[in-house]
């Protein structure tokens, strides 16, 4: 692992003007992802500006009747929180689907957004990656790539983000509170992270030195309607091939409104608005959930090995609308 | 305003080590990875110890108290086994994926591969050495014992510790993603699988595992 500072900020201007001048520095949260990255040689920051204990690790009701959650708030404690877990079961449930028990504990709320993709060709130092390194070219392309993109992806970059609570986050309409050089600013979760494009090695739109202090989740009357579901390899600890996050407000048959995210199909959590602009006003049956995930994925564009996933996609969208309706049980 | 961690002693030596590039090697990068060629130069300042990147914190530990100077690159995996002789942690994957190093840091479960010392001056760390009070083996000790819950025994330290931070989740009513009634936590197999899938065991001794964390739970 390369050497480096460690710095301790005692309050958020500090640890902003920290990394102020150190293009190659970078926040420490609970470390889960960043230290495993060093570990490998992928992230080699000079300085590491430790803001774990000098951010929120509340979760507190607002005044509109909304959730805010400081960035440090641990993924267990986020999951286990009975606010979070009767109004917005989703994001609970994201949690609770993701990574383990240990990891949890130490994971934070602003790091997990964060967490980079686990494209193996990112991860492995030795093979070209466009993200990693910027030009050297795309191994995944014509690699392995049954983990990868069908949504929204480039010439330049096919991953996938990682984060099954991100997904949630998105369907859930929250917001990420942040602050940075330029002040602070509010920035929807569909916002956040970006698509690749030519810029792969940008995973968010967030600048340098850029501190995600907080999550809002707005009052959203019918997010306690709503379910996190997640396809993986095994039972348990282990990465979405597909995941879904849904809320849906139904009244006599009818959805009246309606949020839905991907999870495991694009560069960043996959808002399927496209579903609910289809679904909002229909009344509630499978075969209009099939015909909305399908306008939904019929912009896929597969690559060699992940073909799989656009059926998969669809299936697991029309299980999970058909549960939340009612229709399902 | 910031704060820059002091020390200008020389860098942290596990028993045995010389200064300088071996050390790097062998304990920053592990024989694998450097086999594969994976090297940094590093400017000569960082390898003399001029003391930006050591740091002094202490650990209690088991009940007691060690003041360390560590590199600031050092997981408490690597000071507890390299540095304060505590090989009670195993280190199976050093990449958070296998659970064999899982200690209680400040009374919870965590994997001490990803965890950096430095960022947690002040705590305190309990490993499966240190749930044993007076000399007599913990419960879960015991109950792993009795049903035979290992084969070669290196993911175990791991799998007890998890195992009783687990527990104590439980008890602090945290559902999981097997929790069926989302407000009511039973201990079902299906719940202890879900619960302790972070910890691998390379001998797949689940099988008997999963009885031995039951009956401490049942009690
Ligand atoms: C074996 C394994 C399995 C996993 N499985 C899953 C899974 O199934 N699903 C899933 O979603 N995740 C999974 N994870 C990933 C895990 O969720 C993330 O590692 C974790 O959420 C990152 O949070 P952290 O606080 O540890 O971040 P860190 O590692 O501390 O930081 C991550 C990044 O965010 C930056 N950062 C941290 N905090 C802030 C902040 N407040 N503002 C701005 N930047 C910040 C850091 O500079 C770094 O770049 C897994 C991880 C491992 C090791
Ligand atoms: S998909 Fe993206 S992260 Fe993976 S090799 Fe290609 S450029 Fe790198
Ligand atoms: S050694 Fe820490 S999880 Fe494997
Ligand atoms: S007993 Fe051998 S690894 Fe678990």
């Amino acid at each position: 692992m390369k050497p480096y500072r460690y710095e301790r900020a005692e309050d958020i201007s500090g640890a902003i003007s920290a990394l102020a001048d150190e293009p190659e520095g970078a926040f420490l949260g609970g470390g889960t992802n960043i230290v495993d990255l060093m570990k490998l040689g992928v992230s080699t920051p000079d300085v590491l500006v430790d803001v774990r204990r000098l951010m929120s690790d509340d979760i507190e009701e607002t005044e509109d009747g909304g959730v805010r959650i400081g960035a440090a708030v641990p993924n267990s404690d986020l999951a286990a929180d009975p606010t979070i877990r009767t109004r917005y079961p989703a994001l609970s449930e994201a949690l609770l689907s993701g990574a383990s028990g240990q990891l949890r504990n130490m994971a934070t709320t602003g790091g997990n957004f964060l967490q980079r993709t686990r494209c193996v060709y990112f991860q492995d130092t030795t093979t070209p990656c466009n993200k990693r390194e910027p030009g050297s070219g795309c191994s995944a392309l014509d690699g392995y790539n049954k983990n990868h993109a069908i949504l929204g992806s480039s010439e330049h970059c096919v991953a996938t983000h990682p984060s099954d609570m991100a997904v949630a986050m998105a369907a859930l309409d929250a917001f990420v509170v942040t602050h940075g050089p330029n002040g602070e600013r509010r920035i929807p979760i569909e916002e956040l992270h970006r698509l690749p494009g030519d810029e792969p090695e940008r995973d968010t739109i967030l600048e340098h030195g850029e501190l995600i202090t907080a999550v809002e989740l707005p009052p959203m009357g019918f997010s306690s309607n709503s379910k996190y579901r997640k396809v993986r390899e095994r039972a348990s600890y282990a990465f979405a091939l597909v995941s879904v996050a849904a809320a849906m407000d139904v009244e006599d048959g009818v959805v009246r409104d309606v949020r839905v995210a991907l999870g495991g199909v694009a560069h960043k959590p996959w808002r399927a608005t496209k579903v609910e602009e289809a679904l909002r006003g229909e009344p509630v049956s499978e075969e209009n959930f099939r015909a909305a995930a399908e306008i939904e994925l019929s912009e896929a564009e597969p690559l060699s090995e992940n073909a799989y996933k656009v059926p998969l996609a669809r299936n697991v969208m029309v299980r999970t609308l058909s549960d939340l309706s009612g229709e399902g049980r | 305003m910031r704060q820059r961690l002091a020390g200008h002693s020389v860098p942290f030596l596990p028993p045995g080590m010389v200064s300088g590039f071996e050390f790097q090697e062998k304990h920053m990068f592990g024989d694998r990875q450097f086999a594969e060629g994976r090297m940094f130069a590093f400017p000569s300042h960082y390898l003399k110890g001029d003391g930006f990147m050591d740091a002094e914190i202490t650990l209690r530990v088991d009940g007691e108290e060690h003041r360390l100077t560590v590199d600031t690159r050092t997981t408490i995996l690597d000071a507890l086994r390299e540095s304060i002789g505590n090989t009670s942690p195993k280190k199976g994957c050093d990449h958070g994926q296998c659970g064999a190093c899982t200690v209680l840091l400040d009374g919870r479960r965590v994997n001490s591969c990803l965890t950096l010392a430095v960022a947690h001056d002040g705590a305190e760390v309990t490993t499966s050495e240190g749930l044993s009070e007076n000399g007599e083996l913990h419960p879960m000790h015991r109950s792993f014992m009795e049903h035979d819950a290992f084969q070669c025994g290196y993911c175990t330290p791991g799998q007890i510790v998890s195992a009783v931070g687990m527990l104590d989740e439980v008890e602090a009513g945290w559902t999981s993603h097997a929790t069926e009634d989302g407000e009511n936590v039973s201990l079902s197999d299906e719940e202890i699988r879900e619960r302790m899938s972070g910890n691998l065991c390379r001998c797949a001794a689940y099988a008997n595992m999963l009885p031995a964390i039951k009956e401490v739970s049942d009690r």
